[in-house]
């Protein structure tokens, strides 16, 4: 249930369509569209797709598995270094990354390889009626993960190919974290972060408790004494607030919040869906949520942004996505109040016009205006909850500190994910701090298990 | 425009595309097709004695690139499966319809010369410009003393070829089978034998693939296969191989030739007939895409001729037969060396990789601060081999060029590091 929206009507867009409007946004290449882009890779040496992919995927070596018709073989070179390589597939703005590196983008073509749908081509279409990995001989070493998202998973995979035991607390209901909460719908279709949570568990020695939660089901002192190492994946709990009035007002709620109940919905005809609607913020996230607020049957979706196009941390692709669905993107504009009708719920926001001043400063101006809004959904940013951490685990900038080895400033616990400071908090990072945790995790114990 | 049109041993044809025997020139029907899309001469798929060969069910089968275009293509058909009086009839009635195109037969049948006598004869009644003797067939007919077999040993090939010059007025072109040694023997031996013309190549004995689940080659009958012989873009190189070494060797330096092998485009003619070809023959490619592809075909070679200021065919047939020797005289003094155009490259590495891994180190890689890497000639360890130029994807991005050495000509006989120098 969405309690601060309750008081609106469900969508009127019929099933069907909202079943179309849903549906995967990339559909999957067929053999032979995999075939020929598969061929289009030059198998580049020292190859810039590999340099810019935060996981080390060997991308032109899957490629050319591809175009020899090795599916298995490709899959398992992905997986090899990125477990999640099925939801990475997906949810990667390659148009970052992997894509915008490919050779040819340059020149004459400025055309890449669809290294994304390959990706999931391979790893969609690999035999996986046996795990593709085994573990290694046991240790009797047993590490606790908190946070069964991508980081959380991935360490917890190859601790488990080391050998190790590996218990998972997740707080939620169900594990993949942003997978599973937090993803557009339309970009992973088809409970696909289960079936992926599903094949990594296929390696064993993998236990995850649900409904377990830091600082309310367990205490990290605990987790310390009970286990061998411990791993924080946590990623960032809570939504940064606007500061205004009115901000439990019925219609205001977190963008995460709503993306999490339409992920999670089996019947999007239950959902409350506003006539209008404001998105606050410039992020991934922001466009997720004005998309598909548009989608479900909001009439106008305006995102508002205090800063430029130019500054927006959404990719020029995610900018056009939200664009193409017919959201109104306005910029430099700053939310200055909430304003209510009679019954004391959301009727609008006001917004005051920003600028830069000769310092890159941002700057308010003596304009405003003021868009009709039913909902007010707000996507400025997660911070971490710390609240449940021991003091003794040194912060930095709101998210946890930890050295180039993953190792956070308490002995025997390491962090990964969003919850630290690395990267921009992307999936494929957080699966490449929880695969490099687990391996100094491991160093560390067998290190010590030396002595 | 460019005048196409060529004079072959006497046979006027308006151009030098003409179909090779095989499927697209097996009946009337076909050939009139390829007539009408300005083929400008065929040769009729082979005839044999009566009763016709019986052919199998899945006969052909392919070689693949990367695009899943056809590279190579392989058959294991034999010779026409319809009965000579049906050929021999509709071979007239097209050649009285087309009097303009040039139309010849291709024959095979035992080596006993009054096999030969009674079939050219027969086929000289129908009005036929000319004869093709089918020496090349590589599958199912060597089985049965023909085709390769007459092809493989040249006392053979000039006795058939003598007997049909014997029986009949019209030119005779032998079609040489590119399953030897050595091709000049079986061309000299053609020549002795009084033929006008060679052409070549026949396919080449293959195997091009298999079924590995069922552990059979393919073109599959039932649970079994048989070589076949390939033809199409892969054979290329073997086919102007071939055919310069008949046109620089002494003995039949000169002689009229027929290129055959791989054409699919106006650029290969004009290489076939660069090496002294005066027609070409096409068939895969005309299977793989119906007979329009001549029309592109004669527009290419005729704006290239226009660009070069080759009025006709003559004018530059045979012009790369000089500049193709042996490798004792080549110039011991000729240096290139790799240039990479550093605005073209894309970064792919693959000039690097291949030089370093199987050749001489000779580019170098250096990160950049920007993170991409520069790849730079060291001019000092470059052979001039041109493998990084083939690997590079971008045109022109890599090029060879050409050192001053200031050294005069020297080839390997006059080299003093010969020591064998006489």
């Amino acid at each position: 249930m969405i309690e601060p929206l309750k008081h609106l009507e469900t969508t009127q867009v019929e099933p069907e369509q909202l079943k179309a409007r849903f549906s995967d946004i990339a559909p999957p290449l067929t053999e032979r569209q995999a075939a020929l882009e598969s061929a289009r890779c030059l198998y580049c040496y020292d190859a810039p797709c590999v340099n810019a992919c935060p996981s080390d995927i060997d991308i032109p070596e899957f490629i050319r598995q591809i175009a020899q018709d090795n599916v298995d073989g490709a899959a398992h070179t992905i997986w090899s270094e990125n477990i999640l390589g099925g939801s990475c597939a997906r949810v990667c703005p390659t148009e970052i990354l992997c894509e915008q590196a490919c050779v040819r983008n340059k020149a004459d073509e400025c055309a890449p390889v669809l290294i994304g749908l390959l990706q999931r081509y391979a790893t969609d279409n690999a035999d996986t009626s046996s795990h593709p990995f085994t573990r290694a001989q046991p240790t009797g070493k047993r590490v606790a993960i908190v946070g069964a998202g991508p980081a959380g998973l991935a360490c917890a995979h190859r601790l488990a190919m080391h050998g190790h035991d590996v218990v998972i607390h997740e707080a939620q209901p169900k594990a993949g974290g942003l997978n599973e909460y937090g993803i557009a719908r339309y970009k992973m279709t088809d409970d696909f972060a289960q079936k992926e949570v599903e094949f990594l568990l296929g390696i064993g020695g993998i236990e995850i408790v649900y409904g377990s939660a830091l600082g309310r089901d367990i205490s990290l002192s605990q987790l310390q004494a009970d286990y061998d190492a411990v791993f924080l994946a946590i990623g960032l709990g809570s939504t940064r607030t606007l500061a205004l009035g009115h901000e439990e007002a019925p219609g205001v709620m977190s963008a995460v919040d709503y993306i999490r109940e339409l992920r999670s919905t089996d019947d999007l005809t239950t959902l409350p869906v506003p006539e209008s609607a404001v998105v606050i913020g410039a992020g991934n996230t922001a466009i997720d949520m004005a998309v598909q607020i548009k989608r479900l049957g909001a009439e106008e979706v305006h995102l508002v942004y205090r800063r430029g196009e130019e500054a927006m941390s959404a990719t020029g692709h995610e900018q056009a996505l939200a664009r193409d669905a017919g959201v109104q993107i306005r910029t430099w504009a700053r939310p200055d109040a909430i304003e209510l009708d009679n019954d004391g719920r959301v009727a609008g926001m006001r917004f005051v016009r920003t600028a830069c001043d000769e310092n890159g400063r941002l700057v308010d101006s003596d304009r405003s205006f003021t868009l009709q809004a039913r909902a007010i959904f707000k996507a400025i940013g997660q911070v971490m909850v710390s609240d449940d951490l021991a003091p003794t685990l040194e912060i930095s900038g709101g998210k946890l500190l930890v050295d180039e080895k993953l190792r956070t400033t308490l002995s025997g616990v390491y962090a990964g994910g969003d919850c630290t400071g690395l990267g921009q908090d992307l999936t494929v990072e957080a699966v490449q701090q929880g695969k490099q945790a687990a391996e100094s995790i491991h160093q560390d114990l067998m290190a010590a298990g030396d002595h | 425009m460019a005048d196409l049109s060529i004079e072959f041993a006497g046979i006027k044809a308006p151009n030098p595309f003409w179909l090779a025997s095989a499927p697209p020139t097996d009946k009337q029907y076909n050939v009139e097709r390829a007539f009408e899309a300005g083929w400008g001469g065929v040769v009729w798929k082979t005839l044999g004695e009566d009763p016709a060969p019986v052919n199998v069910s899945s006969r052909y089968s392919a070689m693949y690139g990367p695009n899943g275009d056809v590279i190579g293509f392989n058959n294991i058909e034999l010779i026409t499966d319809r009965p000579l009086e049906v050929n021999l009839r509709e071979i007239e009635d097209t050649k009285r319809n087309w009097p303009d195109r040039a139309l010849i037969v291709s024959l095979m049948v035992p080596c006993e010369e009054e096999s030969w006598k009674r079939i050219v004869k027969l086929v000289e009644q129908t009005g036929a410009d000319g004869l093709e003797l089918n020496f090349g067939c590589p599958h199912g007919m060597p089985e049965r003393g023909m085709g390769a077999a007459v092809g493989q040993v040249p006392e053979y090939v000039e006795m058939v070829t003598r007997w049909c010059k014997q029986y009949c007025s019209m030119p005779v072109m032998v079609k040489m089978t590119p399953n030897v040694t050595d091709v000049r023997f079986p061309a000299r031996a053609a020549f002795r034998g009084g033929a006008d013309a060679v052409s070549l190549i026949n396919t080449l004995n293959s195997i091009t693939g298999l079924d590995l689940d069922r552990m059979v080659a393919r073109p599959i009958v039932g649970s079994q296969s048989t070589h076949g012989g390939m033809c199409g873009p892969a054979v290329k190189p073997i086919a102007l191989n071939m055919l310069a070494e008949i046109a620089r060797d002494p003995e039949t330096h000169g002689k009229l030739l027929c290129g055959i092998g791989g054409v699919s485009t106006w650029r290969g003619a004009a290489e076939f007939i660069s090496l002294g070809a005066t027609s070409v023959q096409v068939c895969t490619a005309a299977m793989l895409h119906g007979f329009r592809i001549v029309e592109g075909m004669k527009d290419g070679l005729s704006r290239w001729m226009d660009e070069k200021g080759f009025a006709r065919i003559e004018d530059f047939r045979g012009m790369a037969v000089a500049n193709t020797t042996d490798w004792k005289y080549l110039d011991m003094n000729y240096k290139v060396i790799a240039s990479i155009d550093q605005d073209k490259c894309i970064n792919c590495g693959r000039c690097h990789i291949a030089c370093e891994d199987t050749s001489h180190q000779a580019i170098d890689k250096q990160l950049l601060a920007d993170g991409t890497n520069l790849y730079t000639v060291k001019d000092e360890e470059c052979v001039g081999c041109n493998l990084c130029e083939i690997t590079c994807p971008v045109d022109d991005c890599i090029t060879m060029v050409a050192q001053d050495t200031g050294l005069p000509y020297m080839n390997w006989t006059q080299d003093p590091r010969n020591p064998f120098r006489e």
